[in-house]
């Protein structure tokens, strides 16, 4: 018997409830009694320990019927509350989706629970996706379980759009968590916690029963904390479904059983435009790291260049408001979720309170934005624009894997901030996805993956970007990188 | 370009979300501040260049034409469909009046 099941990840699980080693019930006991001791990190919005020992169990009879098991079976999960869960409250982190209980099951989270995975319960996040903090739920924040070892115990930022998942995966409250990605959310806070995430290439996941953001941009993926759990996970949530339109309709390749991080002829491109002017110099000396660690692997490394790249965030910011403005429009008060009916209040009144009351502060902003740049007049100045410039950031990235089969880049500009402290500036905010923007813009598959520390010991994660459907090598690069890294770095227990 | 108040109140009307004045305070000044930061998408020359359509080229699929070829998002689940709405009547959805 393993002394601690929650050290472990979702590859020694799995085996270890194959091989007999100990039962998927032990496994989900261990981490529904993490999850219950966990309060303080606020990572769950609801927490689901029956459903995970319901699926254990299902797995251990599986097991003992000699019955084939699924690539998940006996690997508890937490799953964002972005996605739809049937009979279990999803609220997207956010007020007007008060007791929203889904009559039907999201595609990916149904593919997961096939593959034999159990469901911990919901994770906290920012509302509706939209922050990078997870400072902007209902819920509350959640609190990242690292600390800065100056001793000063500031509470930090797990990072957004899925801090929950990222914190309860660097916690050990889960082996592994589903994340989505629209501007960098999956891959942002995994770097803040010392985790692996990936974002795959736009389609592979399906969206249908996954609570929309901003359509063209929204991926699943999975949070974990080896580059192998990744590429298990994934493939457990990728694959096409007729139900969504932008469904990639092409085979799941078995990424996990193809990992190589021998990297002999390929070639790692490195974007001179991202070592922006007053970078961070442990980023900039991680980035360097990365580079040193990826020719050791047998990579070549080549300069390239994308010199969109300082256009990407303000696109972003016209995209992906103008497409919540459309989306979160069904937000009314009528056939789910808040109604807020003042007194004597005709309909167009109802939708206005509901709305107001509704929605959070960064909600509205996006949605006024995204109302304004599409609104009569305005929109080819805006939304057309930005929408030409999305080409030529797609035309960058085009040219440079013309050079390259992977770029290398940093995550995020900075390590993990303090809560609070960029709250009151949405730009400030919206600048930490600097690095992560582009590659969704252009649909790329991106994975974050530890690089080490800072000074401060908290740390710092590293970027690979691919071309389209080309996850396999985003993830052998990442393997390369972690293999050197040797991240084994996790947070003291203090919550 | 800088919007007015009365601008700002225009957009949240169209977008439907209640804002009194105290509201409107705090929000003109952020939405000026994130429009003139979008507005440096100004200076790139897209001259002779297309709106991106789709991030990933796909030829749109056609479902079967066939009634409830998905029992999921298909009729006949009337009741799940008002399972969450917070003030369903006689198999509907309820809503103020609305003709005076």
């Amino acid at each position: 018997m393993i002394s601690d099941l929650t050290q472990l990840g979702v590859r020694a699980i799995r085996d270890g409830v194959a091989g007999g080693e100990f039962s998927a019930r032990e496994v989900a006991e261990a981490f529904n009694a993490n999850v219950a001791a966990a309060k303080d990190l606020n990572a769950f919005i609801v927490a689901t320990p029956e459903k995970a020992l319901e699926a254990a169990d299902q797995v251990d009879a599986d097991r003992a019927a000699g019955k084939p098991l699924g690539v998940m079976a006996g690997v508890p999960i937490g799953m964002k509350d972005l996605f739809a869960t049937r009979g279990v409250q999803t609220t997207a982190g956010s007020h007007i989706l008060d007791h929203f209980i889904p009559e039907y099951e999201s595609t990916v989270s149904q593919k997961l629970w096939d593959a034999g995975a159990g469901m911990l319960g919901k994770l906290n996040m920012d509302q509706f996706a939209m922050g990078s903090s997870n400072e902007t739920s209902y819920y509350g924040n959640v609190i990242s379980p690292w600390r800065r070892k100056d001793g000063g115990n500031a509470p930090l930022a797990p990072g957004g759009s899925s801090g929950g998942s990222s914190t309860a995966v660097s916690a050990r409250l889960c082996p592994a968590a589903t994340g989505t990605d629209t501007g960098g959310s999956i891959r942002q806070p995994a770097a803040f916690t010392g985790i692996c995430g990936i974002k795959p290439t736009y389609g592979r996941c399906s969206r249908w029963g996954i609570v929309a953001f901003a359509s063209s941009l929204d991926q699943a993926g999975p949070m974990a904390r080896s580059v192998e759990d990744c590429a298990i996970m994934l493939g457990a949530m990728a694959g096409f479904d007729p139900k969504d339109s932008t469904s990639l309709d092409m085979p799941v390749p078995d990424w996990a059983g193809a990992l190589d991080a021998d990297l002999k002829g390929k070639k790692i491109g490195i974007p001179r435009e991202y070592r922006m002017d007053g970078m961070d110099a442990e980023i900039a000396k991680s980035w360097d790291q990365g580079v040193a660690w990826l020719k050791d692997a047998g990579a070549e490394v080549v300069d390239i260049s994308l010199p969109h790249t300082r256009y990407a965030l303000p696109a972003y910011y016209i995209v992906a408001p103008a497409e919540a403005s459309s989306n979160l429009a069904r937000y009314d008060g009528v056939r789910y979720g808040l109604r807020e009916l003042p007194d004597r209040a005709n309909l167009q009144e109802m939708y206005a309170a509901t709305r107001a009351a509704g929605f959070g502060d960064e909600v509205k902003r996006r949605i006024m934005i995204g109302t304004y740049v599409l609104s009569a007049g305005f929109y080819d100045a805006y939304y057309t624009q930005a929408m030409k410039v999305r080409t030529l950031i797609q035309r960058d990235f085009a040219a440079a894997f013309e050079q390259c089969d992977v770029i290398l880049a940093p995550t995020a500009p900075s390590a993990a901030f303090a809560l609070g402290e960029k709250s009151d500036d949405p730009i400030a905010m919206y600048l930490n996805d600097v690095f992560a923007v582009p590659a969704s813009l252009a649909g790329l598959p991106a994975m974050s993956v530890p690089a080490g520390l800072n000074s401060d010991g908290l740390p710092l994660g590293l970027q690979l970007i691919g071309k389209a459907f080309d996850e396999q090598g985003v993830l052998d690069a990442g393997l390369a990188i972690e293999q050197r890294a040797a991240f084994a770095a996790q947070p003291e227990r203090w919550w | 370009m800088s919007v007015d108040r009365k601008t700002v109140a225009k957009i949240a009307s169209l977008a439907r979300i209640e804002m009194d004045e105290p509201a409107l305070d705090r929000m003109v000044p952020e939405f000026n501040n994130i429009l003139a930061w979008v507005e440096q998408l100004g200076e790139v020359d897209t001259s002779g260049v297309e709106p991106m359509t789709a991030v990933i080229p796909q030829a749109l699929r056609l479902r079967d034409d066939v009634i409830d070829a998905d029992p999921l998002t298909g009729g006949g689940i009337r009741d799940k469909v008002l399972a969450n709405a917070p003030a369903p009547e006689h198999g509907f959805f309820g809503v103020p009046k609305v003709i005076e």
